[in-house]
């Protein structure tokens, strides 16, 4: 085989390939929906949602917005290794939405009632949001229930909860918690000197952070003897069961580390103090929905997932700057949602393309065989 | 009380109506998480019938063809599921999650630029239909029936019919137990499959219709439908995949989710105090608890979620 043949060969190559064919299928498909509803700005809408923040001309302003994207993709990235993580164990869990917002709940109710620092209300979210994953766990280790309907029902549970506990918080009439920035400043994620960098005040160390928490993962999966015994377990449970593997335990755990990842991303993301939580919100932030396609755009390996979650995150940020007299800025959830549907048949076109490949070769070996009789 | 009724049996009828769905494309061996996104579709296909089609046109017609609208939208946003779990071996789940997700943006990217056509300054994504919606309903008293009551208990003894006694409805159950089996005596699995499907788009469309004319006049299609093709799901396992167990385990559950609109109509209920997030919760609390319990010895199709491979033995 020579180096051009190894490199299609080659799996990772190939995960490559098949994303970056769903991201350009999937513009396509966002263009000729934004032709339909109007011909005339449809170039310009798909250019500023593919530019985003290099919408602004002064360089200041495009690093904050990239500043503020960044933000936004390390919650996506937290929410999609939570993704992940369940999924090499064999588990689906949508429930990171749901895990996302009480670990919002969580970290925002220490910090705004009992006025602690950044790191416990951060730990607190993270906890809180493992026990969430863990309930689905033990459910489904136990009781047998589906992981996907339980996670959704917890979902609607915790939206419903943490709007309720997080009205004790809020500011005055408005529907919203109050400003981290005003009454805990030391909730804050400490900058590191990262906001004059980006010339954004809300640049936290959360970002490196999730960076760091993609390579832990991913060395915890492939590097060590308990991401070995979650993988089996989620392969083939009797198996795990017979080697010895405690398959229930490893189901619990599997679920609380992965509520643990999505809590986390809440809690960077709500400590940087970018946004404050609306208590009248009556559907599930879409952070955890996004975090599955970013999963699957990454072709479900943490590393990958660093690149896909940004580009997710820069399209949805996009959507904001078109032209909104005539289109609306939820054309790239559109295009994000078309891009997860493409991801199901990554599987496909794998196989179909190495089918292809052991063609191609045959023919070669066929002609060579031909041309030394 | 009689708010409360009516309420009970108008959400009840939804969720018996996609659970149905869901239960013809699982005997089938398709999952189908994707029913909320298809209610989403087949709302807003209702909807905009409701919206366009001329307020002269005759009752009966117009019931028709209202129906008919969320029907086909329905049946044609879950061919993109079938496509790709029946002949491209999808994740299944996966596949349902983003039609969730495609059915709400892509309802509002619709909505918005019908809106923003007719009147630049209207940028909301909410479809008013208050005149055409009355072809639905009966006033009987103060107890406004709706056709779909009625619908849903004939749809209820025609699936029990047509999965148990009808030579279609037992191939679609053997595809959904062992797809191998069915194919070694001629049946065709992908048709099998197709069928249930497109039939879970059907109801699943119908439902989102129901669904959004359920008491209020007008949609705001960002918020999609709530939850509800899930809970739906939830009142399908509960029901063990059987249309008369489903219209009854519909019944409890809607009876929980109307109990959150009219909670304040008693006087008893108001005086506990208890902020109405808790209301709101309810359904999907005890949908997790009944699941608990039941799940154990879930009677689910033995096939459903696994691609069918012709050269697996």
């Amino acid at each position: 085989m020579d180096k051009k043949q190894k490199l299609l060969r080659n799996n990772a190559f190939q995960t490559v390939l098949a994303s970056l064919i769903c991201i350009v299928i999937g513009l396509i498909v966002g263009f000729v929906v934004l032709l339909i509803i109007s011909p005339s700005g449809a170039g310009k809408a798909i250019i500023a949602i593919m530019k985003n923040f290099f919408y602004y001309p002064n360089a200041a302003a495009a690093t904050k917005y990239f500043g503020t994207t960044l933000i936004k993709a390390s919650a996506l990235l937290m929410c999609a290794l939570s993704v992940i993580f369940a999924y090499k164990v064999g588990l689906f869990n949508i429930g990171a939405a749901g895990q996302y917002v009480i670990g919002a709940g969580g970290c925002l109710y220490m910090a705004l009632r009992f006025n602690l620092p950044w790191y416990i209300c951060l730990i607190a979210g993270v906890l809180i949001a493992a026990a969430v994953g863990g309930i689905s766990g033990a459910l489904k280790a136990y009781l047998n229930v589906n992981e996907v309907i339980s996670c959704i029902m917890l979902n609607w549970i915790s939206l419903y909860s943490v709007n309720m506990l997080l009205s004790q918080v809020k500011d005055g009439s408005t529907p919203y918690t109050k400003l981290l920035f005003s009454y805990n400043k030391s909730a804050m994620l400490p900058t590191a000197g990262l906001n004059e960098l980006f010339h954004n005040k809300y640049m936290t160390i959360g970002v490196p952070m999730a960076v760091i928490a993609a390579i832990i993962v991913w060395v915890v999966l492939q590097k060590t003897k308990f991401g070995f015994e979650l993988k089996a377990t989620g392969i083939n449970k009797l198996a795990a069961k017979y080697c010895g593997m405690h398959e229930k335990r490893n189901i619990i755990v599997t679920m609380m580390i992965s509520g643990g990842l999505a809590g986390f991303g809440a809690g960077i993301f709500y400590l940087s103090g970018i946004e404050q939580w609306m208590v009248q919100q009556t559907s599930v932030p879409g952070m955890g929905f996004n975090g599955i396609a970013a999963a699957f755009l990454g072709g479900l390996d943490p590393i990958g997932t660093i690149f896909a979650s940004y580009f997710i995150q820069h399209i949805t940020s996009g959507g904001t700057y078109v032209d909104t007299t005539t289109y609306c800025t939820q054309i790239s959830d559109l295009i994000s949602a078309f891009i997860i549907y493409l991801c199901a048949f990554v599987f496909f076109f794998k196989i179909w393309f190495n089918r292809y490949l052991d063609k191609k070769e045959e023919k070669s070996v066929k002609v060579k065989k031909g041309g030394r009789k | 009380m009689v708010l409360l009724v009516q309420y009970t049996l108008i959400f009840a009828s939804v969720l018996a109506l996609v659970a149905l769905g869901g239960c013809f494309s699982e005997h089938s061996g398709v999952i189908n998480i994707g029913l909320e996104g298809i209610m989403v579709m087949g709302a807003l296909g209702g909807a905009l019938a409701m919206k366009f089609l001329p307020a002269t046109t005759p009752g009966i017609v117009l019931f028709i063809l209202i129906v008919l609208a969320s029907v086909l939208v329905g049946m044609a946003f879950s061919l993109l599921l079938g496509f790709a779990a029946i002949h491209f071996n999808a994740d299944q789940t996966l596949v349902g999650t983003a039609l969730n997700l495609m059915g709400t943006a892509a309802a509002v990217v619709i909505v918005r630029a019908i809106n923003v056509a007719e009147n630049p300054d209207n940028v909301s994504s909410t479809v008013v239909y208050r005149q055409a919606k009355q072809v639905f309903l009966v006033k009987i008293g103060d107890f406004e029936f709706n056709w779909f009551m009625l619908i849903i208990v004939l749809a209820i003894i025609a699936s029990h019919i047509v999965l148990y006694r009808t030579k279609f409805g037992l191939r679609l159950c053997a595809c959904g137990e062992h797809p191998q089996a069915a194919d070694s005596v001629g049946i065709s699995v992908y048709r099998m499959r197709y069928a249930g499907v497109l039939i879970s788009g059907a109801l699943g469309g119908l439902g989102g219709l129901v669904y959004i004319t359920a008491g209020v006049s007008e949609w705001k299609f960002e918020n999609g439908v709530a939850g509800f093709g899930f809970l739906a799901l939830a009142v399908m396992i509960f029901g063990q995949w059987r249309p008369v167990n489903i219209g009854l385990a519909a019944l409890l559950f809607g009876f929980f989710r109307a109990l959150s609109n009219v909670y304040t109509g008693f006087a008893p209920l108001v005086a506990l105090k208890l902020p109405s997030s808790l209301y709101n919760m309810l359904p999907y609390i005890i949908s997790l608890v009944v699941l608990a319990f039941i799940s154990q010895k879930s009677r689910a199709p033995k096939a459903e979620g696994i691609p069918y491979d012709k050269g697996q033995r």
